[in-house]
């Protein structure tokens, strides 16, 4: 295995020699700080060890940044190869890989984390309560996804990115088109940080229908906790799918069995379907909780009560259900005949009518609202005639006729991109603007993050708009160069300036981030936007334990009501603090996703030794679990009030 | 995590369904075995759509012996009789005949799980492995993934009986074996389902 790497490593592309050089000496950069600072105690303590949701959270979101910027990278090496027909910057063999990574990484290591950082840190504040319901649980998720990522990109310098797209069809992804490690690389990282989201799905469900305080009824529940419900549901039904995919992929490639083989009996065709049983509802899972951030947003910032909170429930709850019905519109080309095409393309649209209502929700509640233009409430706006555009194409794709002539063309591209950027990634910044006092005690720097707004927003259309007209000329996806005869030139080369400025918006947030650590505006009240919802009340940075006394709720926008009443006390029972029981650090999750990361990394070469010694660290780790007796301590009041004083 | 009333250990009225700590460890598996029922439902439908897929290779009916897997529905079926009766024994506080009761689950499943590792060896040496064809791959993987449940759930049995003797019954023992008895009945239906689906439709043809 070892020989096999170094002579990977030699005859790689420079770009990648390059890399791997530039990693060795990023880590020897981290380790020397970590010794020189002495920091190494005070890692695993207060971090590696830590089962604090919101300090998981935050390590969510610091991994999901990291990995935004390599998936952005990936994005604008694509679009420099693709500026200028017959271009020579990158060969088809490394565009292949770049693709591949691209869109594996921002789905799943970007948009996922984000999106799990955003749920950690908020559900249990929004909720009242003094935790998630499994905590440990909570940080081995946590540790399955940061070891899966951690799989997932050393293969781009150990051995070969995966290169067959991030759908990674067969036979194109079986060992037969695609020999060395690559595939398997993509099949081992996905499905261990796919365990990883399962826990997580049944942890936030637990916590949100067990872990509400007195008086919180779900009627009275925040929206954004509505919608991480509504897509925590989905992650339970959607995921195992991938996890049989992946596998039956996985033992095609390793054990030699013939599920999705073009000999011996296979159907590739199952694999396509199964994918997306969990692809296409993926995709709500990831724009659920987006919803959720608008809703509180466009509330905080117009200074009203949500318009219509029960139809934005409802359609919560229709999207997650529909979004079952809809897989088959990625493959309407397969040949299934006009009836199955017929039903998926009726649901497919049918999605746009519980949508329909959320917009129309959240423009009627900013009508004669107070709206203030901070950075959140910028995103949202930006989202909505972007989303609107990206759902009218939506709609064009979900037209089965229509799709056979726009099939893996670059208006799918567009319309994808559109509805995941404008959606998501809109949605999980307003997100992060919204919630990054709560989480770090200071305020982002408004005109560093309006520069990073106009550069992001005007390189998107930019950049995505050409791609449109690109797919109806006859552009199809995954091509590395063209010729000039097909006259995309030109609309090629707009499109990869668009992705350049929205590269000088993504530097702009890293230079806010970095000038606000040390001149951000600090929030010394707890409630800096003038919020509504329970987490405001607590003072920023939260104590471990949240809540010194579990508030109980008397209606919807609880600490809103509070504000307004000025009854300060009403909120609390004015009775005596209590000892709070919360549980104890454990090094067992880090140990766990490492014995998983070992487990996988053996499967990936075939090395079934290492394997085998993987899989026995984690049934250990386990079993030491289920034997431990005590996993919680108690703090007592005079500590409380300590905490509660400083 | 929420208020806890008095020390957790002291509690000791309630075993599983008192407590709050130990109700949402019941929810959270119960969840948890919805997630695990759409990922045998997908190995399902694979298997379904490739079980005529033999590519020359021995069918269904040529491989499945019915005496052989009527015994193992047999024995699997009695283990989740028995588990039932562990768990009713705990409730009633006879610490005694729960863990005779647990041990008796523990062997009927060790049976199983030789006679399917029996079988699996038998059909491989006449030449029907899971690399012969896209059948005998869905069959070996559906059968299979149950067969590693069932020992993973062996394990976890002999586990909770550790705490057993070294705890005695009390709320977080309790919750323990109660999930591992419901995930002991939940493995049982999904057999029933691989006896109808795999080996019934397959000798019936």
């Amino acid at each position: 295995m070892f020989n096999q790497l170094v002579g990977y490593l030699r005859e790689a592309d420079p770009l990648i020699q390059m890399s791997a050089v530039a990693i060795v000496f990023t880590l020897i950069g981290i380790v020397a700080a970590l010794t020189y600072y002495r920091k190494w105690g005070w890692l695993w303590r207060e971090w590696i060890t830590t089962v604090d949701h919101k300090k998981i959270g935050i390590m969510y979101l610091i991994c999901a940044l990291l990995m935004l910027f390599r998936g952005g990278v990936d994005a604008l090496l694509m679009r420099t190869q693709l500026a200028f027909p017959g271009m020579n910057f990158l060969d088809a063999q490394h565009y292949n890989e770049i693709f591949t990574t691209h869109g594996t990484i921002m789905i799943l290591f970007v948009a996922m984390p984000l999106l799990f950082a955003m749920m950690n840190i908020v559900v249990p504040l929004q909720i009242g309560a003094r935790d998630v319901a499994f905590p440990f649980l909570n940080a081995v998720s946590f540790w399955l996804f940061f070891f899966g990522a951690l799989l997932f990109n050393l293969s781009f310098v150990l051995g070969g990115s995966p290169d067959a797209g991030w759908v990674s069809y067969p036979p194109l992804a079986e060992l037969s088109h695609s020999p060395g490690p690559g595939i398997n690389y993509y099949v081992l990282s996905l499905q261990i940080s796919g365990i990883g989201s399962i826990a997580t799905g049944i942890n936030f469900i637990v916590t949100i229908l067990k872990m509400r305080a007195p008086g919180m009824t779900l009627m009275r529940m925040p929206l954004f906790t509505w919608s991480v419900l509504a897509s925590c549901i989905v992650i339970i039904f959607a995921f195992p799918a991938f996890t049989v995919a992946l596998a039956l992929l996985g033992l095609d490639r390793i054990a030699g069995t013939h599920f999705f083989t073009m000999q011996h009996g296979g159907n590739p065709m199952m694999y396509v379907n199964l994918f997306w049983i969990w692809g296409h509802p993926e995709v709500y899972i990831a724009i659920l909780p987006v919803y959720g951030i608008f809703s509180e947003v466009v509330s905080t910032f117009s200074r009203k009560t949500i318009f219509g909170y029960k139809s934005m429930v409802i359609s919560l709850m229709l999207i997650s259900v529909i979004g079952y019905f809809v897989w088959v519109h990625h493959f309407f080309t397969m040949g299934a005949g006009p009836g199955v095409n017929s039903f998926f393309s009726v649901a497919s649209m049918a999605v746009g009518i519980p949508t329909g209502v959320k917009v129309f929700n959240w423009l009627f509640t900013m009508f004669r609202g107070r709206i203030r233009l901070t950075l959140p409430m910028l995103w949202t706006l930006a989202f909505i005639p972007c989303f609107a555009i990206g759902g009218a194409t939506g709609v064009m794709l979900a037209a089965a006729p229509g799709d056979y002539q726009f099939h893996n063309s670059y208006v799918v591209i567009a319309h994808f991109h559109q509805t995941l950027i404008g959606g998501a990634v809109f949605g999980l910044l307003a997100g992060m603007y919204y919630w990054w006092p709560k989480m770090f005690g200071f305020k982002l720097n408004e005109t560093l993050g309006k520069w990073a707004f106009w550069f992001f927003n005007i390189g998107f259309y930019v950049c995505f708009m050409p791609q449109y007209a690109l797919g109806l000329m006859g552009m199809t996806r995954r091509v590395y160069t063209y010729p000039a005869e097909t006259g995309w030139g030109t609309l090629n080369f707009v499109s990869t300036i668009g992705a350049y400025l929205m590269g000088i918006g993504f530097l702009f947030i890293v230079v806010q981030v970095l000038y606000s650590i040390r001149y951000g505006e600090r929030d010394t009240t707890g409630d800096p936007w003038d919020g509504r919802t329970l987490e405001w009340s607590l003072p920023s940075p939260v104590p471990h334990y949240n809540f010194a006394q579990i508030p109980t709720v008397h209606g919807r926008d609880a600490w809103w009501e509070m504000k307004q009443q000025r009854k300060e006390d009403s909120l609390f029972s004015t009775k005596e603090l209590k000892p709070i029981h919360m549980p104890n650090n454990s090094a067992l999750p880090f140990f766990m996703g490492l014995a998983f990361f070992v487990a996988g990394f053996g499967l990936v070469f075939n090395q079934f030794m290492i394997a085998t010694v993987g899989l026995i660290g984690v049934v250990v780790c386990m079993l030491w679990r289920s034997l431990e007796k005590d996993t919680g301590h108690w703090i007592s009041v005079d500590e409380i009030k300590q905490m509660e004083a400083s | 995590m929420a208020e806890v009333t008095g020390s957790p250990i002291s509690n000791q009225q309630s075993f599983e369904h008192g407590m709050e700590e130990e109700e949402k460890h019941i929810l959270g598996f119960w969840i948890f075995l919805a997630s695990d029922l759409v990922l045998f439902a997908c190995l399902f439908a694979t298997y379904l759509v490739l079980r005529t897929h033999t590519d020359g290779g021995p069918t269904e009916a040529q491989l499945f012996d019915i005496p052989m897997f009527t015994l193992e529905t047999f024995i699997l079926l009695t283990s989740s009789f028995t588990c039932g009766l562990a768990v009713r024994e705990m409730r009633n506080g006879h610490f005694g005949r729960l863990m005779g009761w647990l041990a008796v689950t523990v062997l009927l499943g060790l049976a199983f799980v030789g006679i399917e590792v029996n079988e699996f060896i038998t059909y491989s040496l006449e030449g029907a492995t899971m690399q012969r064809s896209a059948f005998l791959s869905g069959f070996f993987t559906l059968v299979g993934t149950h067969g590693l449940h069932v020992s993973l759930g062996i394990v976890w049995m002999i586990s909770v009986g550790i705490q057993l003797i070294r705890d005695r019954i009390q709320p977080t023992t309790a919750r323990k074996l109660f999930n591992a008895g419901l995930y002991w009945h939940f493995l049982d239906v999904v057999w029933v389902m691989i006896f109808t689906v795999v080996y019934l439709m397959g000798v019936m043809k």
